[in-house]
């Protein structure tokens, strides 16, 4: 089935139309004059300055500065460089890079083609999460009608650069989406993160120079190329320009997919964009940016979606992934699915992230049995303590937010069950 | 044993990558769908045609989801049961299922058609509950639907 954006901008006008997602008719709306520009009227070093000055940051969690990034791979090298496109997503809350792949792998791959052309890349390989095989269907679709049409290989374009791209399907682990996992299963080997540094400008996929984007980041691209600098800083705030994504889900009438410039108000975003909470309740609390977020209770849904705002409120903006729950949500119920999907996913290489895991997980079921101590609830913030910054990927500073999040605005439900014995939220949602 | 046609496929896919090693994922995937499964010989002649060790490639296969080192069902039928899905009914009607298919999570029916699985968030949050039947997704789920889809599966 069709699915398209509720609320679209720039970066999904055309998504209802099925031709979009065709070569011809993506050209038709003017897709591939933002490369053709690139490649041949402006030098590398043109584009990746270009890219800086928009502001643009990478759309895949972190909101690093995509300009900067680039500028970090060797100018100059004898040795060949790659480009990863990261497809992986598997943060809970997201489902944005699905519905730009499935819908717009054109646009992927112009954006792709930039990239490459800054960073001096030969091969792009598209990393995408094995269960996503519709999506990967659409890219691969996608691929073959750029190589036949001379938009991909020796000649891109008849601008004399040369690129090739690899679909690359993965095979079910969350934490091949953390970049340095993805480069490792790239290899063909279990996808456990490297130690940093080195980085992946410096060592990144089979020992190369190597940058790694997200697929809406590369979306962005070609509507910078072609409008510039100053008309995508019309978008969003200063510190974080441009339009996003935010995948709406939950309790919330409308769920689904919103196109809407950074820095919207959450409260916009869920009370009128999603069309507020279904069936009349209120909200009780928020995740906003994909589970790895810290959630923020209802009285702080005024904060503006951007990094800089979020930040103040103790959370992120993470992958945009905004998880609505109404007042008969139990807060320790949802610590426990947050947790046990941590638990599941840790790759085991770190023993805080290893171990730590299954006891967030295990002490969070305890109290939702209501066999919790009154201990309980220091014990997992120390153990959330423990897991952040000592380990080799963020990962476990992922599975610690949360936790932490659910303790600073909800110690209130954790201490009636621990109060009570058992669960005190007969009408939540059932584990 | 891995059949001619599939070896050059495999061979294929190892020129594609800068290192052959880049090749095992596709590789497996490749040998899967051949067999439905990957077996202890089967790990053991990829890994020839790779030139690995066979070791190399049973821990890729053991550490990803997708990939299975004994034989399976017909069928694989998962529903996504993480925070969003949740939120929406998605446990109680994988636990309905359960008692439709008249069998638990991980536990293939006794005519080897279907098993029912649990999965992490599959991207689909906003059409949730959701199941993913093999290759596909299906979303915005009901009982009735959901049923009729299962029962339908050959
Ligand atoms: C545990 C973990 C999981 C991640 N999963 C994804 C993912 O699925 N998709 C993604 O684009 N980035 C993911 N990231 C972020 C990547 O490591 C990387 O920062 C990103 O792909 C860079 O692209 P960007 O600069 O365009 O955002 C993850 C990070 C961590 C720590
Ligand atoms: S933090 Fe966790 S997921 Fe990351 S490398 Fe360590 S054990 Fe693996
Ligand atoms: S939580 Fe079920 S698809 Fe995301």
């Amino acid at each position: 089935m069709l699915k398209v954006p509720h609320v679209t901008s720039y970066l999904t006008e055309h998504f209802a139309e099925d031709a979009f997602g065709t070569l011809a008719g993506y050209e038709k709306k003017g897709g591939y004059a933002a490369a053709r520009k690139a490649l041949t009227e402006m030098a590398p070093g043109d584009v990746i300055e270009l890219v800086k000055a928009s502001g643009l940051q990478g759309r895949g969690g972190a909101g690093f500065n995509t300009g900067l990034k680039w500028s970090f791979m060797p100018a100059d090298s004898d040795v060949p460089k790659y480009l990863v496109c990261n497809a992986d997503e598997s943060e809970p809350g997201s489902f944005k890079d699905r519905i730009l792949l499935e819908r717009s792998p054109h646009q992927l791959l112009e954006g792709i083609l930039i990239a490459a052309y800054a960073v001096g890349a030969c091969t792009t390989f598209i990393y995408i999460r094995g269960e996503y095989s519709f999506p990967a269907d659409q890219v691969e679709r996608a691929v073959a009608e750029a190589y036949d049409q001379g938009h991909l290989g020796p000649n891109v374009l008849g601008s004399g650069f040369r690129h090739d791209v690899v679909v690359h399907r993965g095979a079910g682990a969350y934490i091949c989406g953390e970049e340095t996992g993805l480069l490792e299963s790239l290899e063909g080997k279990k996808g456990q993160p490297r130690k940093k540094p080195p980085f992946p400008a410096q060592v990144g996929a089979f020992g190369m120079p190597t940058t790694v984007n997200n697929v809406e980041t590369f979306c962005h691209v070609p509507y910078i190329v072609n409008r510039g600098a100053e008309w995508f800083r019309g978008f969003g705030t200063e510190a974080s320009p441009g339009t996003t994504l935010f995948g709406v889900s939950g309790h919330v009438v409308k769920p689904g997919l919103f196109e809407l410039p950074l820095g919207t108000p959450l409260s916009e975003i869920v009370f009128e964009h999603a069309g507020g909470i279904a069936g009349g309740r209120k909200v009780k609390g928020v995740i906003p940016g994909g589970m790895s977020m810290p959630i923020l209770p209802a009285g702080q849904l005024d904060v503006p979606m951007a990094n800089e705002s979020l930040r103040e409120r103790g959370t992120m903006l993470g992958t945009g992934g905004i998880m609505v729950m109404d007042e008969t949500t139990c807060m320790v119920r949802v610590g426990c699915v947050i947790s046990y999907f941590f638990r599941d996913e840790s790759c085991g290489q770190c023993t805080q992230c290893r171990e730590g895991t299954g006891w967030l997980n295990k002490i969070m079921n305890r109290i939702e049995r209501g066999a919790g101590q009154s201990e309980d609830l220091g014990v997992l913030l120390d153990i959330a303590a423990k897991m952040e910054g000592q380990t080799i990927c963020a990962f476990a500073d992922a599975a610690a937010w949360p936790v932490q999040g659910l303790l600073r605005h909800f110690r209130a439900d954790f201490e009636e069950h621990v109060r009570l014995g058992r669960c005190p939220f007969t009408a939540s949602f059932e584990l | 044993m891995i059949s001619t046609g599939t070896r050059s496929k495999i061979e294929a896919e190892m020129e594609r990558y800068p290192q052959k090693r880049g090749a095992l994922l596709p590789a497996l995937y490749l040998v899967q769908a051949e067999h439905g499964y990957v077996s202890s010989d089967t790990v053991r002649e990829l890994a020839e045609i790779m030139g690995l060790h066979p070791v190399e490639v049973m821990e890729v296969v053991t550490f990803y989801n997708l990939f299975f080192d004994r034989p399976q069902p017909r069928h694989h039928a998962s529903v996504c049961t993480n925070l969003p899905c949740s939120l929406r009914g998605a446990r109680v009607l994988l636990a309905q299922l359960e008692e439709h298919v008249g069998s638990k999570v991980g536990e293939p029916t006794d005519d080897g058609r279907l098993v029912l699985g649990h999965e992490e968030c599959l991207g689909a949050c906003a059409f949730a509950p959701m199941m993913r039947v093999d290759d596909a997704y299906h979303e915005d789920l009901d009982l009735e639907h959901a049923k009729s889809i299962l029962d339908a599966l050959e």
